[in-house]
């Protein structure tokens, strides 16, 4: 059952296929092909299925995005806002899914760790890839996995040897100078050996209001005892779709946290799926969403105990304002063998106006019989009470709003270890809610009363 | 300063307030004292502006000025200040920061410049240590994670940082221990001027140890039924709040 809609894409990557990276691997090639063929058949997904019940992608599907055909030059300086940290992280930067390495300086690293771009690596060293590209992704979800997998272009290939820990964080950058009606097909594959220790920022911010699309997925190996903390900040313009998908293994002790942050975008996924294989495994996700206007986020996270003793913990958060919608659907499947395991979830959304709305679903299904599970979700207003507080305070009512919508997002921020990561984040979080001061929300004595 | 007549209000049409008659006065001291449900935090509450109470007769002027005409934050910059029974918990924003604010906020509608950082923040440590407050609560977020004394201690620091002129403590004194309760007392004690008055709502005696009032009033059924001295408090404590039902029996 092909439909126009989708053989435009077949039609480009049969014009294409032998320019893309790793063309000249049979095993690569033929990666492609097979997912070209399922995008094909599968097409993109519709609302009739389940999982994109609420999310309506038609207006995706009607352009035709095509790739961007080559690298556009952009100033650092256009970088400089955020950078995050002004020390010398490791720093990846992609500008409409290609490569840019004159933007990223020169780092020494420790031995035992490949940083490059999956591009360079698929043409340079394709046998190291072979196990680990394409293994965590779900072909079941249709449509952008395998659309991402059948033209995916650059991104990063981060390999951690067994008990390597980088001291600085990873900065992974992909700017979009919002060419309408391009996409940038973003790839990134990320091995952690076992006890090995890394920090990865995911940032994907525009440099304008454009509708072009980014179609993302990172696949993330945890192995035996490693701890890898990822941060994935998405500022997509508000005229663009972000489609993003984060495929995690986790074997035995490892340690997976997740900072999913996503304020941008006309249209935002975000399928986070988490598979704890080893026991003693251990999962933290903790999201944050803010939507405005006729912004669409749709958070789906999946969390798989496949062994015995594994815990996972969930905190989502949203704010949703003017006629926004969003999505959070939070799936956690404890599997037969799967005994003691811990595993709690929370979601909790403040509405702002009555055109907002949210559909959230948080899905446990438990198949094993020793085990500890708890989840809760709740959706309100403003506690009407706290703003009679501030304002008894001298506050006006609309700043005594804005603490009270701040104070509910910070718990989420709260959390975050790397702290210009979350510097930068109360600030983006500030300049969006108009009556706030940055800096001297929280923080320590002497940072406060600048 | 503040005059108040006959007045009435309810919450979600359940009448609380049934015609309350009361004049305070500069530099006065009143205790509003009585059971529970009498209507004596819904009357401090209505005093600072809750919307959720609904005034439905009588008349309110405080320094001159229809107060029930006043918005919360108005009634505040105008120098009407409550001790919350339950502070609220705000996360993520600073103590300081709050304070910060709310006091600018004020000297703004006064006509005041911004305190800046240092000044700030030296009056900030200086009542602090009026309060007994640990120092690092002020780079807390507000009220998250405070005990109950520290959070009461937090109402009377936040008190004395913003200078009202009408400070009402609605049961700041229940569930402290003696030291947290004499902290609040004192607090009272060093602000308690000819200009400025106090309405303290309790439903104890023990508070009125520490800051002897000018004034007792009793509540009961939304209505004051007895008006006296510091006596009334202490004859109020030692026969309980039954004698009330004698008082009003006696008056029907």
């Amino acid at each position: 059952m092909t439909n126009p809609e989708h053989t435009v894409y077949g039609d480009e990557f049969r014009g294409m296929e032998k320019s893309l990276p790793g063309s000249q691997a049979p095993w690569v090639r033929a990666l492609r092909a097979d997912a070209m063929e399922t995008f094909i058949e599968q097409g993109f997904p519709d609302t009739r299925l389940e999982e994109w019940k609420y999310t309506d992608v038609r207006p995706l599907a009607r352009h035709h995005f095509r790739a961007s055909p080559g690298l556009t030059t952009i100033r650092e300086s256009a970088l400089q806002s955020r950078l995050l940290t002004s020390e010398p992280a490791h720093r990846l930067v992609f500008v409409d899914g290609h490569f840019a390495p004159e933007l990223c300086p020169f780092n020494t690293l420790l031995k035992g760790v490949t940083l490059t771009s999956l591009a360079f690596a698929l043409e340079n060293r394709p046998q190291e890839l072979e196990t680990w590209l394409g293994r965590n992704i779900d072909m079941g979800n249709p449509g952008f996995n395998a659309l991402n997998t059948a033209f995916m272009r650059d991104g990063a290939y981060i390999r951690l040897a067994p008990g390597v820990a980088l001291e600085q964080p990873v900065h992974l950058l992909f700017i979009a100078t919002g060419k309408p009606d391009t996409v940038a097909t973003v790839r990134n594959v990320i091995v952690a050996g076992p006890g090995s220790k890394a920090q990865i920022i995911e940032s994907y911010f525009s440099l304008n209001d454009a509708a072009y699309l980014t179609n993302t997925v990172t696949e993330l190996s945890v192995g035996d005892g490693a701890d890898i903390e990822h941060y994935k900040l998405e500022q997509e313009s508000e005229t663009a779709y972000h489609m993003a998908g984060i495929y995690v293994t986790q074997t035995r002790d490892s340690r997976f946290t997740s900072h999913n942050i996503a304020l941008g975008g006309k249209l935002a996924r975000n399928d986070l799926t988490v598979a704890l294989e080893g026991a003693g495994a251990d999962c933290t996700l903790n999201g944050l969403y803010l939507a405005r206007g006729r912004q669409h986020i749709d958070n789906h996270t999946r969390i798989d105990h496949h062994k015995p003793q594994a815990s996972s913990r969930e905190w989502y958060k949203g704010v949703l304002d003017g006629h926004s919608r969003a999505v959070f659907n939070g799936r956690i499947v404890v599997h037969r063998d799967a005994q003691k395991t811990v595993a709690q979830q929370s979601n909790h959304n403040l509405l702002l106006s009555e055109e907002a709305e949210i559909d959230a679903k948080p899905q446990l299904e438990i198949y094993a019989d020793d085990v500890k599970c708890a989840h809760g979700c709740t959706v309100g207003q403003l506690d009407e009470e706290a703003v009679f507080y501030l304002r008894s305070r001298a506050l006006d009512e609309a700043t005594a709003r804005t603490f009270l919508i701040y104070a509910f997002a910070a718990g989420v921020l709260e959390r975050i270890p790397l702290v210009p990561v979350r510097r930068y984040l109360e600030e983006q979080l500030t300049g969006r809610l108009p009556g706030l001061e940055f800096p001297g929300l929280t923080g320590e004595p002497g940072s406060v009363v600048a | 300063m503040l005059s108040i007549r006959n007045l009435h209000a309810t919450v979600d049409d359940t009448p609380i307030l049934d015609g309350i008659d009361l004049e305070v006065r500069p530099g006065e001291v009143h205790a509003i004292m009585g059971p529970n449900g009498s209507g004596k935090s819904t009357f401090a509450h209505v005093l600072a502006g809750r919307e959720q109470y609904n005034v439905t007769q009588g008349a309110v002027q405080y320094l001159g000025r229809d107060l029930l005409a006043m918005s919360p934050e108005e009634r505040a910059r105008a120098g009407v200040f409550l001790a919350f029974q339950y502070p609220v918990e705000i996360p993520g924003v600073s103590n300081i920061y709050f304070l910060k604010a709310a006091l600018n906020a004020i000297r703004k509608y006064r006509g005041l410049e911004e305190l800046d950082a240092m000044d700030f923040i030296t009056l900030v440590k200086e009542k602090v240590g009026m309060v007994k407050m640990d120092e690092a609560l002020i780079y807390r977020a507000v009220n998250e994670g405070f005990s109950g004394g520290e959070k009461k201690r937090n109402e009377i620091l936040q008190m004395m940082v913003l200078e009202p002129q009408l400070a009402i403590l609605d049961e700041t004194d229940s569930g402290l221990d003696i030291d947290a309760l004499k902290t609040v007392a004192d607090g009272v004690n060093q602000l308690r001027s000819d200009e400025r008055a106090f309405i303290i709502v309790t439903h104890y005696q023990r508070l009125l140890n520490y800051v002897v009032p000018d004034h007792v009033h009793v509540l009961d059924n939304g209505r004051i039924v007895k008006s006296g001295g510091p006596e009334l408090a202490l004859e109020l404590e030692e026969r309980g709040y039954e004698w009330l039902n004698e008082l009003t029996a006696g008056a029907a």
